[in-house]
């Protein structure tokens, strides 16, 4: 497993894409910081695209990733090596590949120019984020062998947590504006890992307009102990159930 | 004869010239109101260092009590400390501590009642419900005096300066923290509050009503409970005052009820939950502001009529303004927004196309609060886009015609 790891890695350090995304990344994120003179605005910026960018490209990237080592996949099958730690050991080599070009390309500039706690927290949401999104490419990669539908469900499930969702909690919203709605909201919105990790990231940075009396009981909801415990639970479960389910796909599928 | 004469000459001169009579711990003279009682109108009481008992000392002449090394008068808990009762009175360098605290009567560390011309200066109260309190006076100054409330940051504790029906009133340079309201004005006009700071008071850091013509400069209200509230009064100035860190759920740099003729001009509101409220004010001139950093600008309701905003700064805020209605009546014009995204082809500072400051999620959350979990979402924001170029929700009447390119230096 660990030398799937590793191979994987190099493949992947080496590979154009990942180059052009660490200095994409980079690039905004250092311009973002030397323009804005008030890094709390550049903080905002990096934010939003942390939360478009960082998800989309962590679950095309993957996906094509697999589908074009699918040749190495098969050969790897016909070693005596388990399903199991082939798909983990893939796992681990694009997520450390990715993480690594992440962390050069956010969290270089974010301890540069930002080292406050909302740095540290777009820094962290990021990352799980970068998780969350590989594990999603992997389950959309092992569900069909067609590369075209594999990469249009993964795009599909981007743009659903990107933008449908939100549209749609604020369509129960408005449907449901004359009930108290604030612990549904909590659940719904921690129901798409985008909306909860941009809700931690808000929380220490918008704090005075969050403070009104709506944004205060989800500041005493998510500022609490049980709050953030809840938090990193949803995320692990963002990370480890759809690799569990693309795990359980690739066990039983016929190559 | 000659010399009867030379002796009643000394004599008189005696009289008329103003006496000193010192009070200390170890001297003959150790109490404070005996020193009052027997003193001459005009005369001046001077207190050495120490710690003196005195219960609700009562000032009824013209006299000049002053304090060396801040002797402290300590009202052990009984009743009022200092009551001033004559006109003509000068308190200064005092320490006052440990008044009486009730819910049935207002104890406080100096009260001045019916009485023109009495200074208070340099004094500390400690421990006191109320600070300083006037009621029914005129021509009072109140200067460089430091007062921390009973009950440090709790609801029961008095306000830190209290007027009550007073005309005339100088405020300059005072800290005032921990009380209930950090400056309170009922019925108080042509005052003026200068250059005080008041922090971490349990309700406002200046709360006024019915008090006409007063103006305030280059005060600092930070970190209070709720801010600053000012109600029904006409004229009031507010000028190069700070409104900062005023954060909670129902929290405001400055709340403006039912005002009109006022000038807001100059002032720096940053970090407050809303930066200005203002409901059913009018004719008001908010000019030349700088908002910065605040969760709201500004809310303005609809009963808001012939308000000018003009040349103030917008920047940093997560929403620019606030409103019900349509601001109709109102003139807004010339502002820097940082959000604005148009243009200036000719250069004049001027951006071509107007700014909106009111987004559709402002809207929306003013509907439905708990939506602000969407808030900086992408759809939120492809929203707000999409009613930029087609608006629908928005009413189109809120508009800054001319907004600036650029920060304004103020």
């Amino acid at each position: 497993m660990l030398k799937i790891t590793k191979y994987v890695i190099y493949d992947i350090l080496r590979s154009r894409v990942m180059i052009a995304y660490t200095a994409f990344l980079l690039l905004v994120s250092l311009s973002l910081f030397s323009l804005e003179n008030d890094s709390q605005k550049s903080l905002i910026s990096l934010m939003s695209v942390e939360m478009i960018i960082v998800p989309l490209v962590s679950i095309v990237f993957p996906t094509t990733y697999l589908y074009n080592a699918g040749e190495f996949i098969e050969m790897l099958l016909a070693q005596p090596i388990s399903r199991r730690s082939i798909l983990l050991g893939e796992y681990a080599g694009v997520a450390v590949s990715m993480l690594l070009s992440f962390a050069a390309g956010v969290g270089i500039p974010v301890m540069v120019y930002a080292p406050t706690a909302t740095g540290m927290v777009i820094f962290i949401s990021g990352i799980s984020l970068s998780l969350v999104f590989i594990s999603m490419a992997f389950l959309s990669a092992v569900s069909t062998s067609d590369k075209a539908k594999g990469i249009g469900i993964a795009l599909l499930l981007w743009f659903y947590f990107a933008v449908i969702y939100d549209g749609l909690l604020l369509g129960i919203l408005f449907s449901f504006s004359e009930y108290p709605l604030e612990k549904t909201v909590i659940l719904l919105a921690s129901l798409n890992p985008i909306d909860l990790g941009r809700i931690l990231i808000l929380l220490k940075m918008d704090i005075s307009a969050l403070m009104g009396l709506t944004g205060a009981v989800y500041k005493k909801f998510f500022g609490t102990g049980l709050g953030t415990a809840y938090s990193i639970g949803m995320m692990s479960a963002w990370i480890i159930l759809p690799l569990l389910a693309a795990l359980g796909i690739f066990r039983k599928k016929n190559l | 004869m000659y010399c009867r004469l030379a002796i009643l000459l000394i004599l008189s001169t005696l009289s008329c010239s103003a006496k000193v009579s010192v009070v200390c711990m170890n001297c003959m003279q150790k109490d404070i109101q005996q020193a009052v009682n027997t003193a001459m109108p005009g005369d001046t009481i001077l207190i050495k260092p120490g710690t003196y008992p005195c219960v609700n000392l009562q000032i009824n002449k013209p006299l000049s009590v002053i304090g060396e090394g801040y002797p402290v008068l300590d009202g052990q808990e009984k009743d009022e400390v200092v009551s001033v009762l004559s006109d003509n009175v000068l308190i200064s360098g005092l320490g006052i501590r440990n008044s009486a605290r009730g819910a049935m009567k207002d104890y406080a560390g100096i009260r001045v009642f019916k009485s023109q011309q009495v200074t208070i200066i340099n004094c500390m109260m400690e421990n006191t419900f109320f600070g300083i309190y006037l009621s029914d006076s005129k021509n009072i100054t109140v200067r460089g005096n430091h007062s921390r409330g009973a009950n440090y940051g709790k609801s029961d504790t008095g306000n830190g300066i209290h007027l009550w029906k007073c005309q005339g009133v100088k405020i300059e340079n005072n800290h005032i923290e921990g009380h209930r309201d950090g400056i309170y004005f009922e019925f108080a006009g042509r005052c003026l509050i200068n250059n005080n700071l008041c922090e971490k008071n349990f309700r406002y850091g200046l709360h006024f009503m019915f008090s006409d013509n007063d103006t305030y400069t280059g005060n600092t209200f930070s970190d209070n409970g709720t801010g600053v509230a000012v109600m029904y009064s006409k004229g009031v100035q507010m000028i190069g005052n700070y409104f900062t860190d005023n954060r909670g759920d129902a929290s405001y740099g400055l709340l403006l009820k039912d005002m009109s003729n006022g000038v807001i001009s100059r002032n720096t509101f940053s970090r407050n939950t809303i930066a200005v409220t203002m409901e059913g004010s009018n004719r008001m001139h908010f000019e030349k502001n700088n908002l910065i950093s605040n969760g709201y600008a500004l809310k303005i309701t609809a009963s808001c009529q012939q308000d000018t905003i003009v040349m103030n700064n917008f920047s940093g805020n997560t929403f620019d303004v606030g409103t019900n209605g349509t601001l109709n009546d109102n003139y807004l014009n010339r502002n820097y927004w940082d959000k604005y995204t148009g243009y200036d082809l000719n250069r004049d500072n001027i951006g071509d196309i107007p700014y909106q400051p009111v987004s559709l999620y402002s809207v929306i959350i003013e509907q439905m609060p708990f939506a602000v979990i969407l808030l900086r979402s992408l759809t939120v924001e492809l929203m707000d886009r999409a009613e930029k170029s087609i608006p629908s929700l928005v009413p189109e009447t809120i508009q800054d015609k001319s907004p600036l390119m650029k920060m304004i230096l103020q």
